[in-house]
């Protein structure tokens, strides 16, 4: 018996979500006793870069190294993850909260005939009971979740468990899967993907631009904000629908969630919609030049001022220190 | 084309969030509800897909009879009928059983709804009725063309978007900007009054996955203002005290 974990890889490295669930999984054996920790990839990645996965806690990676699962075809995916379950007679399958994921998981309660919980913000009770405590109304509050199935899928959200990792090396077994034509019923015709960039959803610190900015033409200071922290770049709702930036950036109820250290917010007032997308964020700053702006009563940090003037001072600061 | 929307009947997103009888019930005093932002944009999609192939478009809810205003406001915005599963919506995959019943009753060749709910925020019940249908499923689904049998899709990934092409019928998550939302005009809010609602009963009474019990989280202190003439603080304090840098 082992708890199993399905891992996501992009441009040849896991992803750090990825190695947070693996985390996770391993905190829970300790608490349940469920054995080791085994990870399953899908497609092509090194053999080194998954054996490092053991530093985050697993003792084995399973590789179903097809090249048909490069591109993330969701039916595809399940079917590949579910045989893994079955072959390590798994109870529990952890991942992290994903696009990919999020529709991998889906079809895999199903397939596997398991309770499924995502936005899991915490280890959960498993005192007779099983309960998972995870986010809802868009991180305005929590649930606690009774699982009554035998197996379990567990979708967790990011910054559930601290992540810290060691030299430990995973033993990675090649996996034959079994598909199907129908598993690649759809095709992906292509994929649009900022390169080099820090993703947003799983940026540590995110900088996010308002119409306060006024244009496009000012981003400018914001991306050289996030050059000097590492940071990804967000927008609000208002400038994704004029189209001063794509919808991928969009944070908020109907955009993108994000849940980093540090989220700065430069020239967005507020509104509700806009607090429900970060208001999982550990510590937020608001620069605005309206003191009266929704977004101070909701920040650890403020800066009443004109951005034109705080954003340009700020980033000679921050590149002073970093 | 016959096509099938789930909608969700959901406190307006400006909605205080508050629990009574012992945080497991959640409180809807004084709150609006309306139909999921995500289902609402999966449903302006789809009347412009039954205007364009001609056929059917059907709204489905899972709920008690006070989301049967939701589901008039639906009529109203272009569906031309609605279905109510009469139960509360016990869980995901309990939502998920009932839909995959009446879908595969209806004959849909399409099925829309939003990528999640804005309560529960699961995103999934759509992979789970494609599951539970054998169709592929699809979410977040931000573009949707229907050329023929073929469907062109664009869905979210992070940092950006894939295309896919499959063919129907299929299943479909969707968020904006998939179409824009539409509001009802008075024509269509007369005829959503003679428009059929009908009533079901739920196909299986089976939950896994129940939420028992509701917490708030703690409440905020007050914002830290740095003087704008002395940013330097700010960075020592998200340095020093915060510790985030």
């Amino acid at each position: 018996m082992s708890i199993l974990v399905y891992i996501e890889h992009s441009e040849g490295k896991v992803k750090k979500t990825s190695l947070e669930a693996v985390a996770f999984a391993k905190a829970l054996s300790q608490q349940t006793g469920e054995g080791d920790v085994v990870a399953v990839a899908l497609g092509t990645v090194s053999n080194d870069e998954l054996a490092a996965v053991g530093g985050a806690g697993a003792t084995k990676v399973l590789h179903a190294e097809d090249s048909r699962l490069d591109a993330g075809v969701i039916q595809a995916h399940a079917s590949a993850v579910a045989q893994a379950f079955q072959k390590e007679q798994s109870k529990t399958l952890v991942l992290a909260k994903s696009s990919l994921g999020d529709a991998v998981a889906a079809r895999l309660a199903i397939k596997l005939e398991a309770g499924l919980v995502s936005n899991v913000v915490e280890l959960p009770k498993t005192n007779g009971e099983y309960l998972v405590k995870r986010s809802i109304y868009t991180g305005k509050a929590f649930a606690e979740t009774n699982v009554t199935t035998d197996h379990k899928i567990l979708a967790i959200k990011k910054n559930a468990i601290d992540l810290k990792l060691d030299d430990s090396k995973a033993t990675v077994e090649s996996f034959a899967v079994n598909l199907s034509d129908s598993d690649f019923a759809s095709k992906i015709t292509s994929t649009e993907r900022a390169t080099g960039e820090v993703l947003l959803p799983e940026a540590d610190i995110v900088v996010s631009g308002g119409r306060g900015l006024k244009g496009p033409e000012n981003w400018g200071m914001i991306e050289d904000m996030a050059k000097i922290l590492g940071a990804a770049t967000g927008c609000s709702k208002p400038v994704s629908d004029i189209g001063w930036r794509p919808h991928h950036e969009h944070v908020g109820q109907t955009g993108v969630k994000v849940a980093p250290s540090l989220y700065i917010a430069i020239g967005i007032s507020g509104a509700i919609q806009h607090l429900a997308g970060v208001n999982s964020s550990k510590c937020i700053v608001v620069i605005n030049k309206d003191p009266e702006a929704p977004f101070f009563k909701a920040a650890d940090y403020g800066i009443v001022g004109d951005a034109f003037e705080v954003v340009p001072k700020l980033n000679e600061a921050l590149k002073a220190e970093l | 084309m016959k096509i099938l929307v789930c909608i969700t009947h959901v406190p307006d997103t400006t909605s205080k969030i508050q629990f009574t009888a012992d945080n497991t019930k959640f409180d809807n005093t004084g709150v609006q509800f309306i139909i999921g932002p995500y289902d609402d944009y999966a449903l302006a999609r789809a009347v412009e897909l039954r205007d364009q192939t001609g056929g059917k478009l059907t709204v489905l809810n899972v709920g008690e009879a006070e989301t049967e205003p939701t589901l008039r406001k639906a009529l109203a915005i272009g569906a031309d009928e609605a279905i109510r599963v009469n139960s509360n919506p016990k869980d995901s995959f309990f939502v998920a059983k009932q839909i995959a019943h009446y879908a595969k009753e209806g004959g849909y060749d399409l099925i829309l709804m939003g990528r999640e709910s804005i309560d529960f925020n699961g995103g999934m019940v759509h992979g789970m009725v494609g599951e539970l249908l054998n169709m592929p499923s699809f979410s977040p689904v931000m573009k949707l063309e229907v050329e023929g049998n073929m469907v062109k899709m664009a869905r979210e990934i992070e940092g950006g978007k894939e295309l896919l092409e499959a063919s129907l019928p299929l299943i479909a998550g969707c968020q904006e900007p998939i179409a824009e939302w539409k509001i009802p005009n008075m024509r269509g809010i007369m005829s959503a009054r003679t428009k059929p609602l009908n009533v079901v009963d739920v196909v299986s009474d089976e939950t896994q996955a129940e939420a028992t019990s509701y917490q708030l989280p703690p409440a905020k202190g007050s914002v830290k203002l740095v003087d704008k003439d002395n940013v330097e603080e700010l960075v020592r304090l998200l340095k020093n005290e915060a510790k985030v840098l």
